[in-house]
């Protein structure tokens, strides 16, 4: 923790005075070229992590008494998204206090929640604000948010919003209906790719380890450390690396449901080996070391790093629960950890075979 | 898209079911179906274990052991010997979900 958190106001419009209720900030629908910026970076750093709006009551439009509530996190892009897709509504908008964190992955951690909703209500004095009695939450909010106690405790009825806030006006249209699709979470190709930046990141943070091993391993010498071998020699090791991450982090996820099998695992496994495959066909002339065995270290290693980082990606899905990645961690992570083991062994055994010791 | 085949924790007692409908109303995979005025389960594949529907079924017809799916989690448990935890964007300045 620790982490000072950003808050942005999103364009003050002036406020907004209810009934009975100190001064709520009334924003716009548009998004200005700082919220679209705000947007990317989110999607490719770790400004994500803290960006922010406060806690409390937003009007959107000029709402009254008998406007639409609408809940949603304090992480911005989810406010900023809810705002947008209300242009040309009148409604007001309850954020909660979801430490930064967007709607499903508070609900799942407990911070979009029962208690946090009620006391938002209360605190926010919900009841002078309008005089209907329900509130309209995002459908992955149930997964933090038990709507009967709400309403006992608030009198507040909570309505379970469809879960991608552009289909809000049709559904208001269908006097608060969702149709089936509007139920459906969906993970297609342009969601899968924009996930892949806080994929390759992560793993590029590993890289300079891996190779600085990878140029100690060949660069080292019993007289010490000769730059030439470790550059000539590692090089290829090091082009295999960046693949390994190109496959398992963006490769598997933009092709995930064409690639075969479930297992994100061999998912990623199999992806990594056609891209070793075809990889070895195009740098051949680079591979002149003079065994097999370096051959055999990078297609053993490679395709399971692909494997490995592939898995990472199940963190990202809309889909994967957590008997499965168990399931794959049980059968993966000893699998992963011979065959680096395996591996790291046959390039020492090269090494020493060079040196003529073995 | 489907995950991994017979994995998932989710139990439906049907006996309890009252038809309420909530648990359709609230699953974001489409799991279960309203049939005859009960909930039935029709894909439970499907099933991500989120536990929104066990959260919200007041007859206590759904049992579910929630968790993330996400393999970054189930390691730093693995690793700390505490539960999975998606705190892992705390500590790494952003491997998490966002």
């Amino acid at each position: 923790m620790g982490i000072e958190k950003i808050s942005f106001l999103p364009r003050p419009l002036g406020v907004k005075k209810a009934a009975g209720q100190p001064a709520v900030s009334k924003v716009s629908s548009e998004w200005t070229w700082t919220d679209h910026f705000g947007q990317i970076r989110c999607r490719i750093s770790s400004l994500r992590m803290r960006y922010t709006v406060g806690p409390g009551l937003y009007a959107v439009g000029e709402p009254d008494r008998e406007s639409d509530v609408f809940v949603t996190a304090n992480y911005k892009l989810s406010f900023d998204i809810l705002r947008r897709e209300l242009k040309g509504l009148n409604a007001w908008i309850i954020v909660l206090d979801t430490k930064g964190i967007n709607v499903w992955c508070a609900a799942g951690k407990g911070t979009f929640g029962t208690d946090e909703l009620i006391s938002r209500i209360n605190e926010i004095n919900l009841h002078n604000v309008v005089a209907h009695r329900r509130i309209i939450v995002p459908q992955l909010g149930a997964v933090g948010v038990n709507a009967r106690i709400v309403q006992q405790r608030t009198g507040f009825r909570v309505y379970f919003g469809p879960v991608h806030a552009k289909d809000i006006p049709a559904y208001i249209r269908a006097g608060y209906i969702k149709t089936p699709e509007m139920r459906l979470v969906r993970f297609n190709m342009m969601d899968r790719l924009v996930l892949t930046p806080m994929e390759i990141n992560p793993a590029m943070k590993k890289f300079p380890l891996f190779g600085l091993i990878i140029l100690l391993l060949f660069g080292i010498q019993p007289s010490g450390i000769l730059f030439k071998d470790a550059w000539e020699e590692g090089m290829p090791f090091l082009i295999f690396g960046l693949t390994a991450v190109f496959s398992g982090a963006f490769m598997t996820p933009l092709l995930l449901p064409f690639i075969p099998f479930r297992s994100f695992a061999v998912k990623g496994w199999l992806t990594g080996v056609i891209a070793v495959f075809a990889l070895m066909q195009g740098i051949g002339g680079f591979w002149h070391y003079s065994s097999l065995l370096p051959l055999v270290a990078a297609y053993i290693f490679f395709p399971l790093a692909s494997s490995y980082i592939a898995l990472q990606f199940t963190g990202s899905t809309t889909f994967t629960n957590m008997s499965g990645v168990k399931k794959e961690l049980k059968i993966g992570v000893p699998v992963y950890l011979t065959a680096t083991a395996t591996s790291l062994l046959i390039l020492v055994m090269y090494r020493l075979s060079q040196w003529g010791i073995i | 898209m489907k995950y991994i085949a017979d994995v998932v924790t989710l139990e439906f007692f049907q006996e309890k079911c009252t038809g309420c409908g909530k648990c359709v109303d609230v699953c974001p995979h489409g799991v279960f179906l309203m049939r005859d005025k009960k909930a039935i389960v029709v894909d439970r594949d499907r099933c991500m274990e989120c536990g929104a529907c066990a959260n919200n079924c007041e007859f206590g017809a759904i049992k579910v052991n929630l968790g993330v799916g996400c393999a970054a989690a189930i390691i730093n448990g693995m690793i700390t010997g505490g539960p999975p935890s998606c705190d892992c964007g705390v500590e790494s300045g952003g491997n998490c979900c966002g």
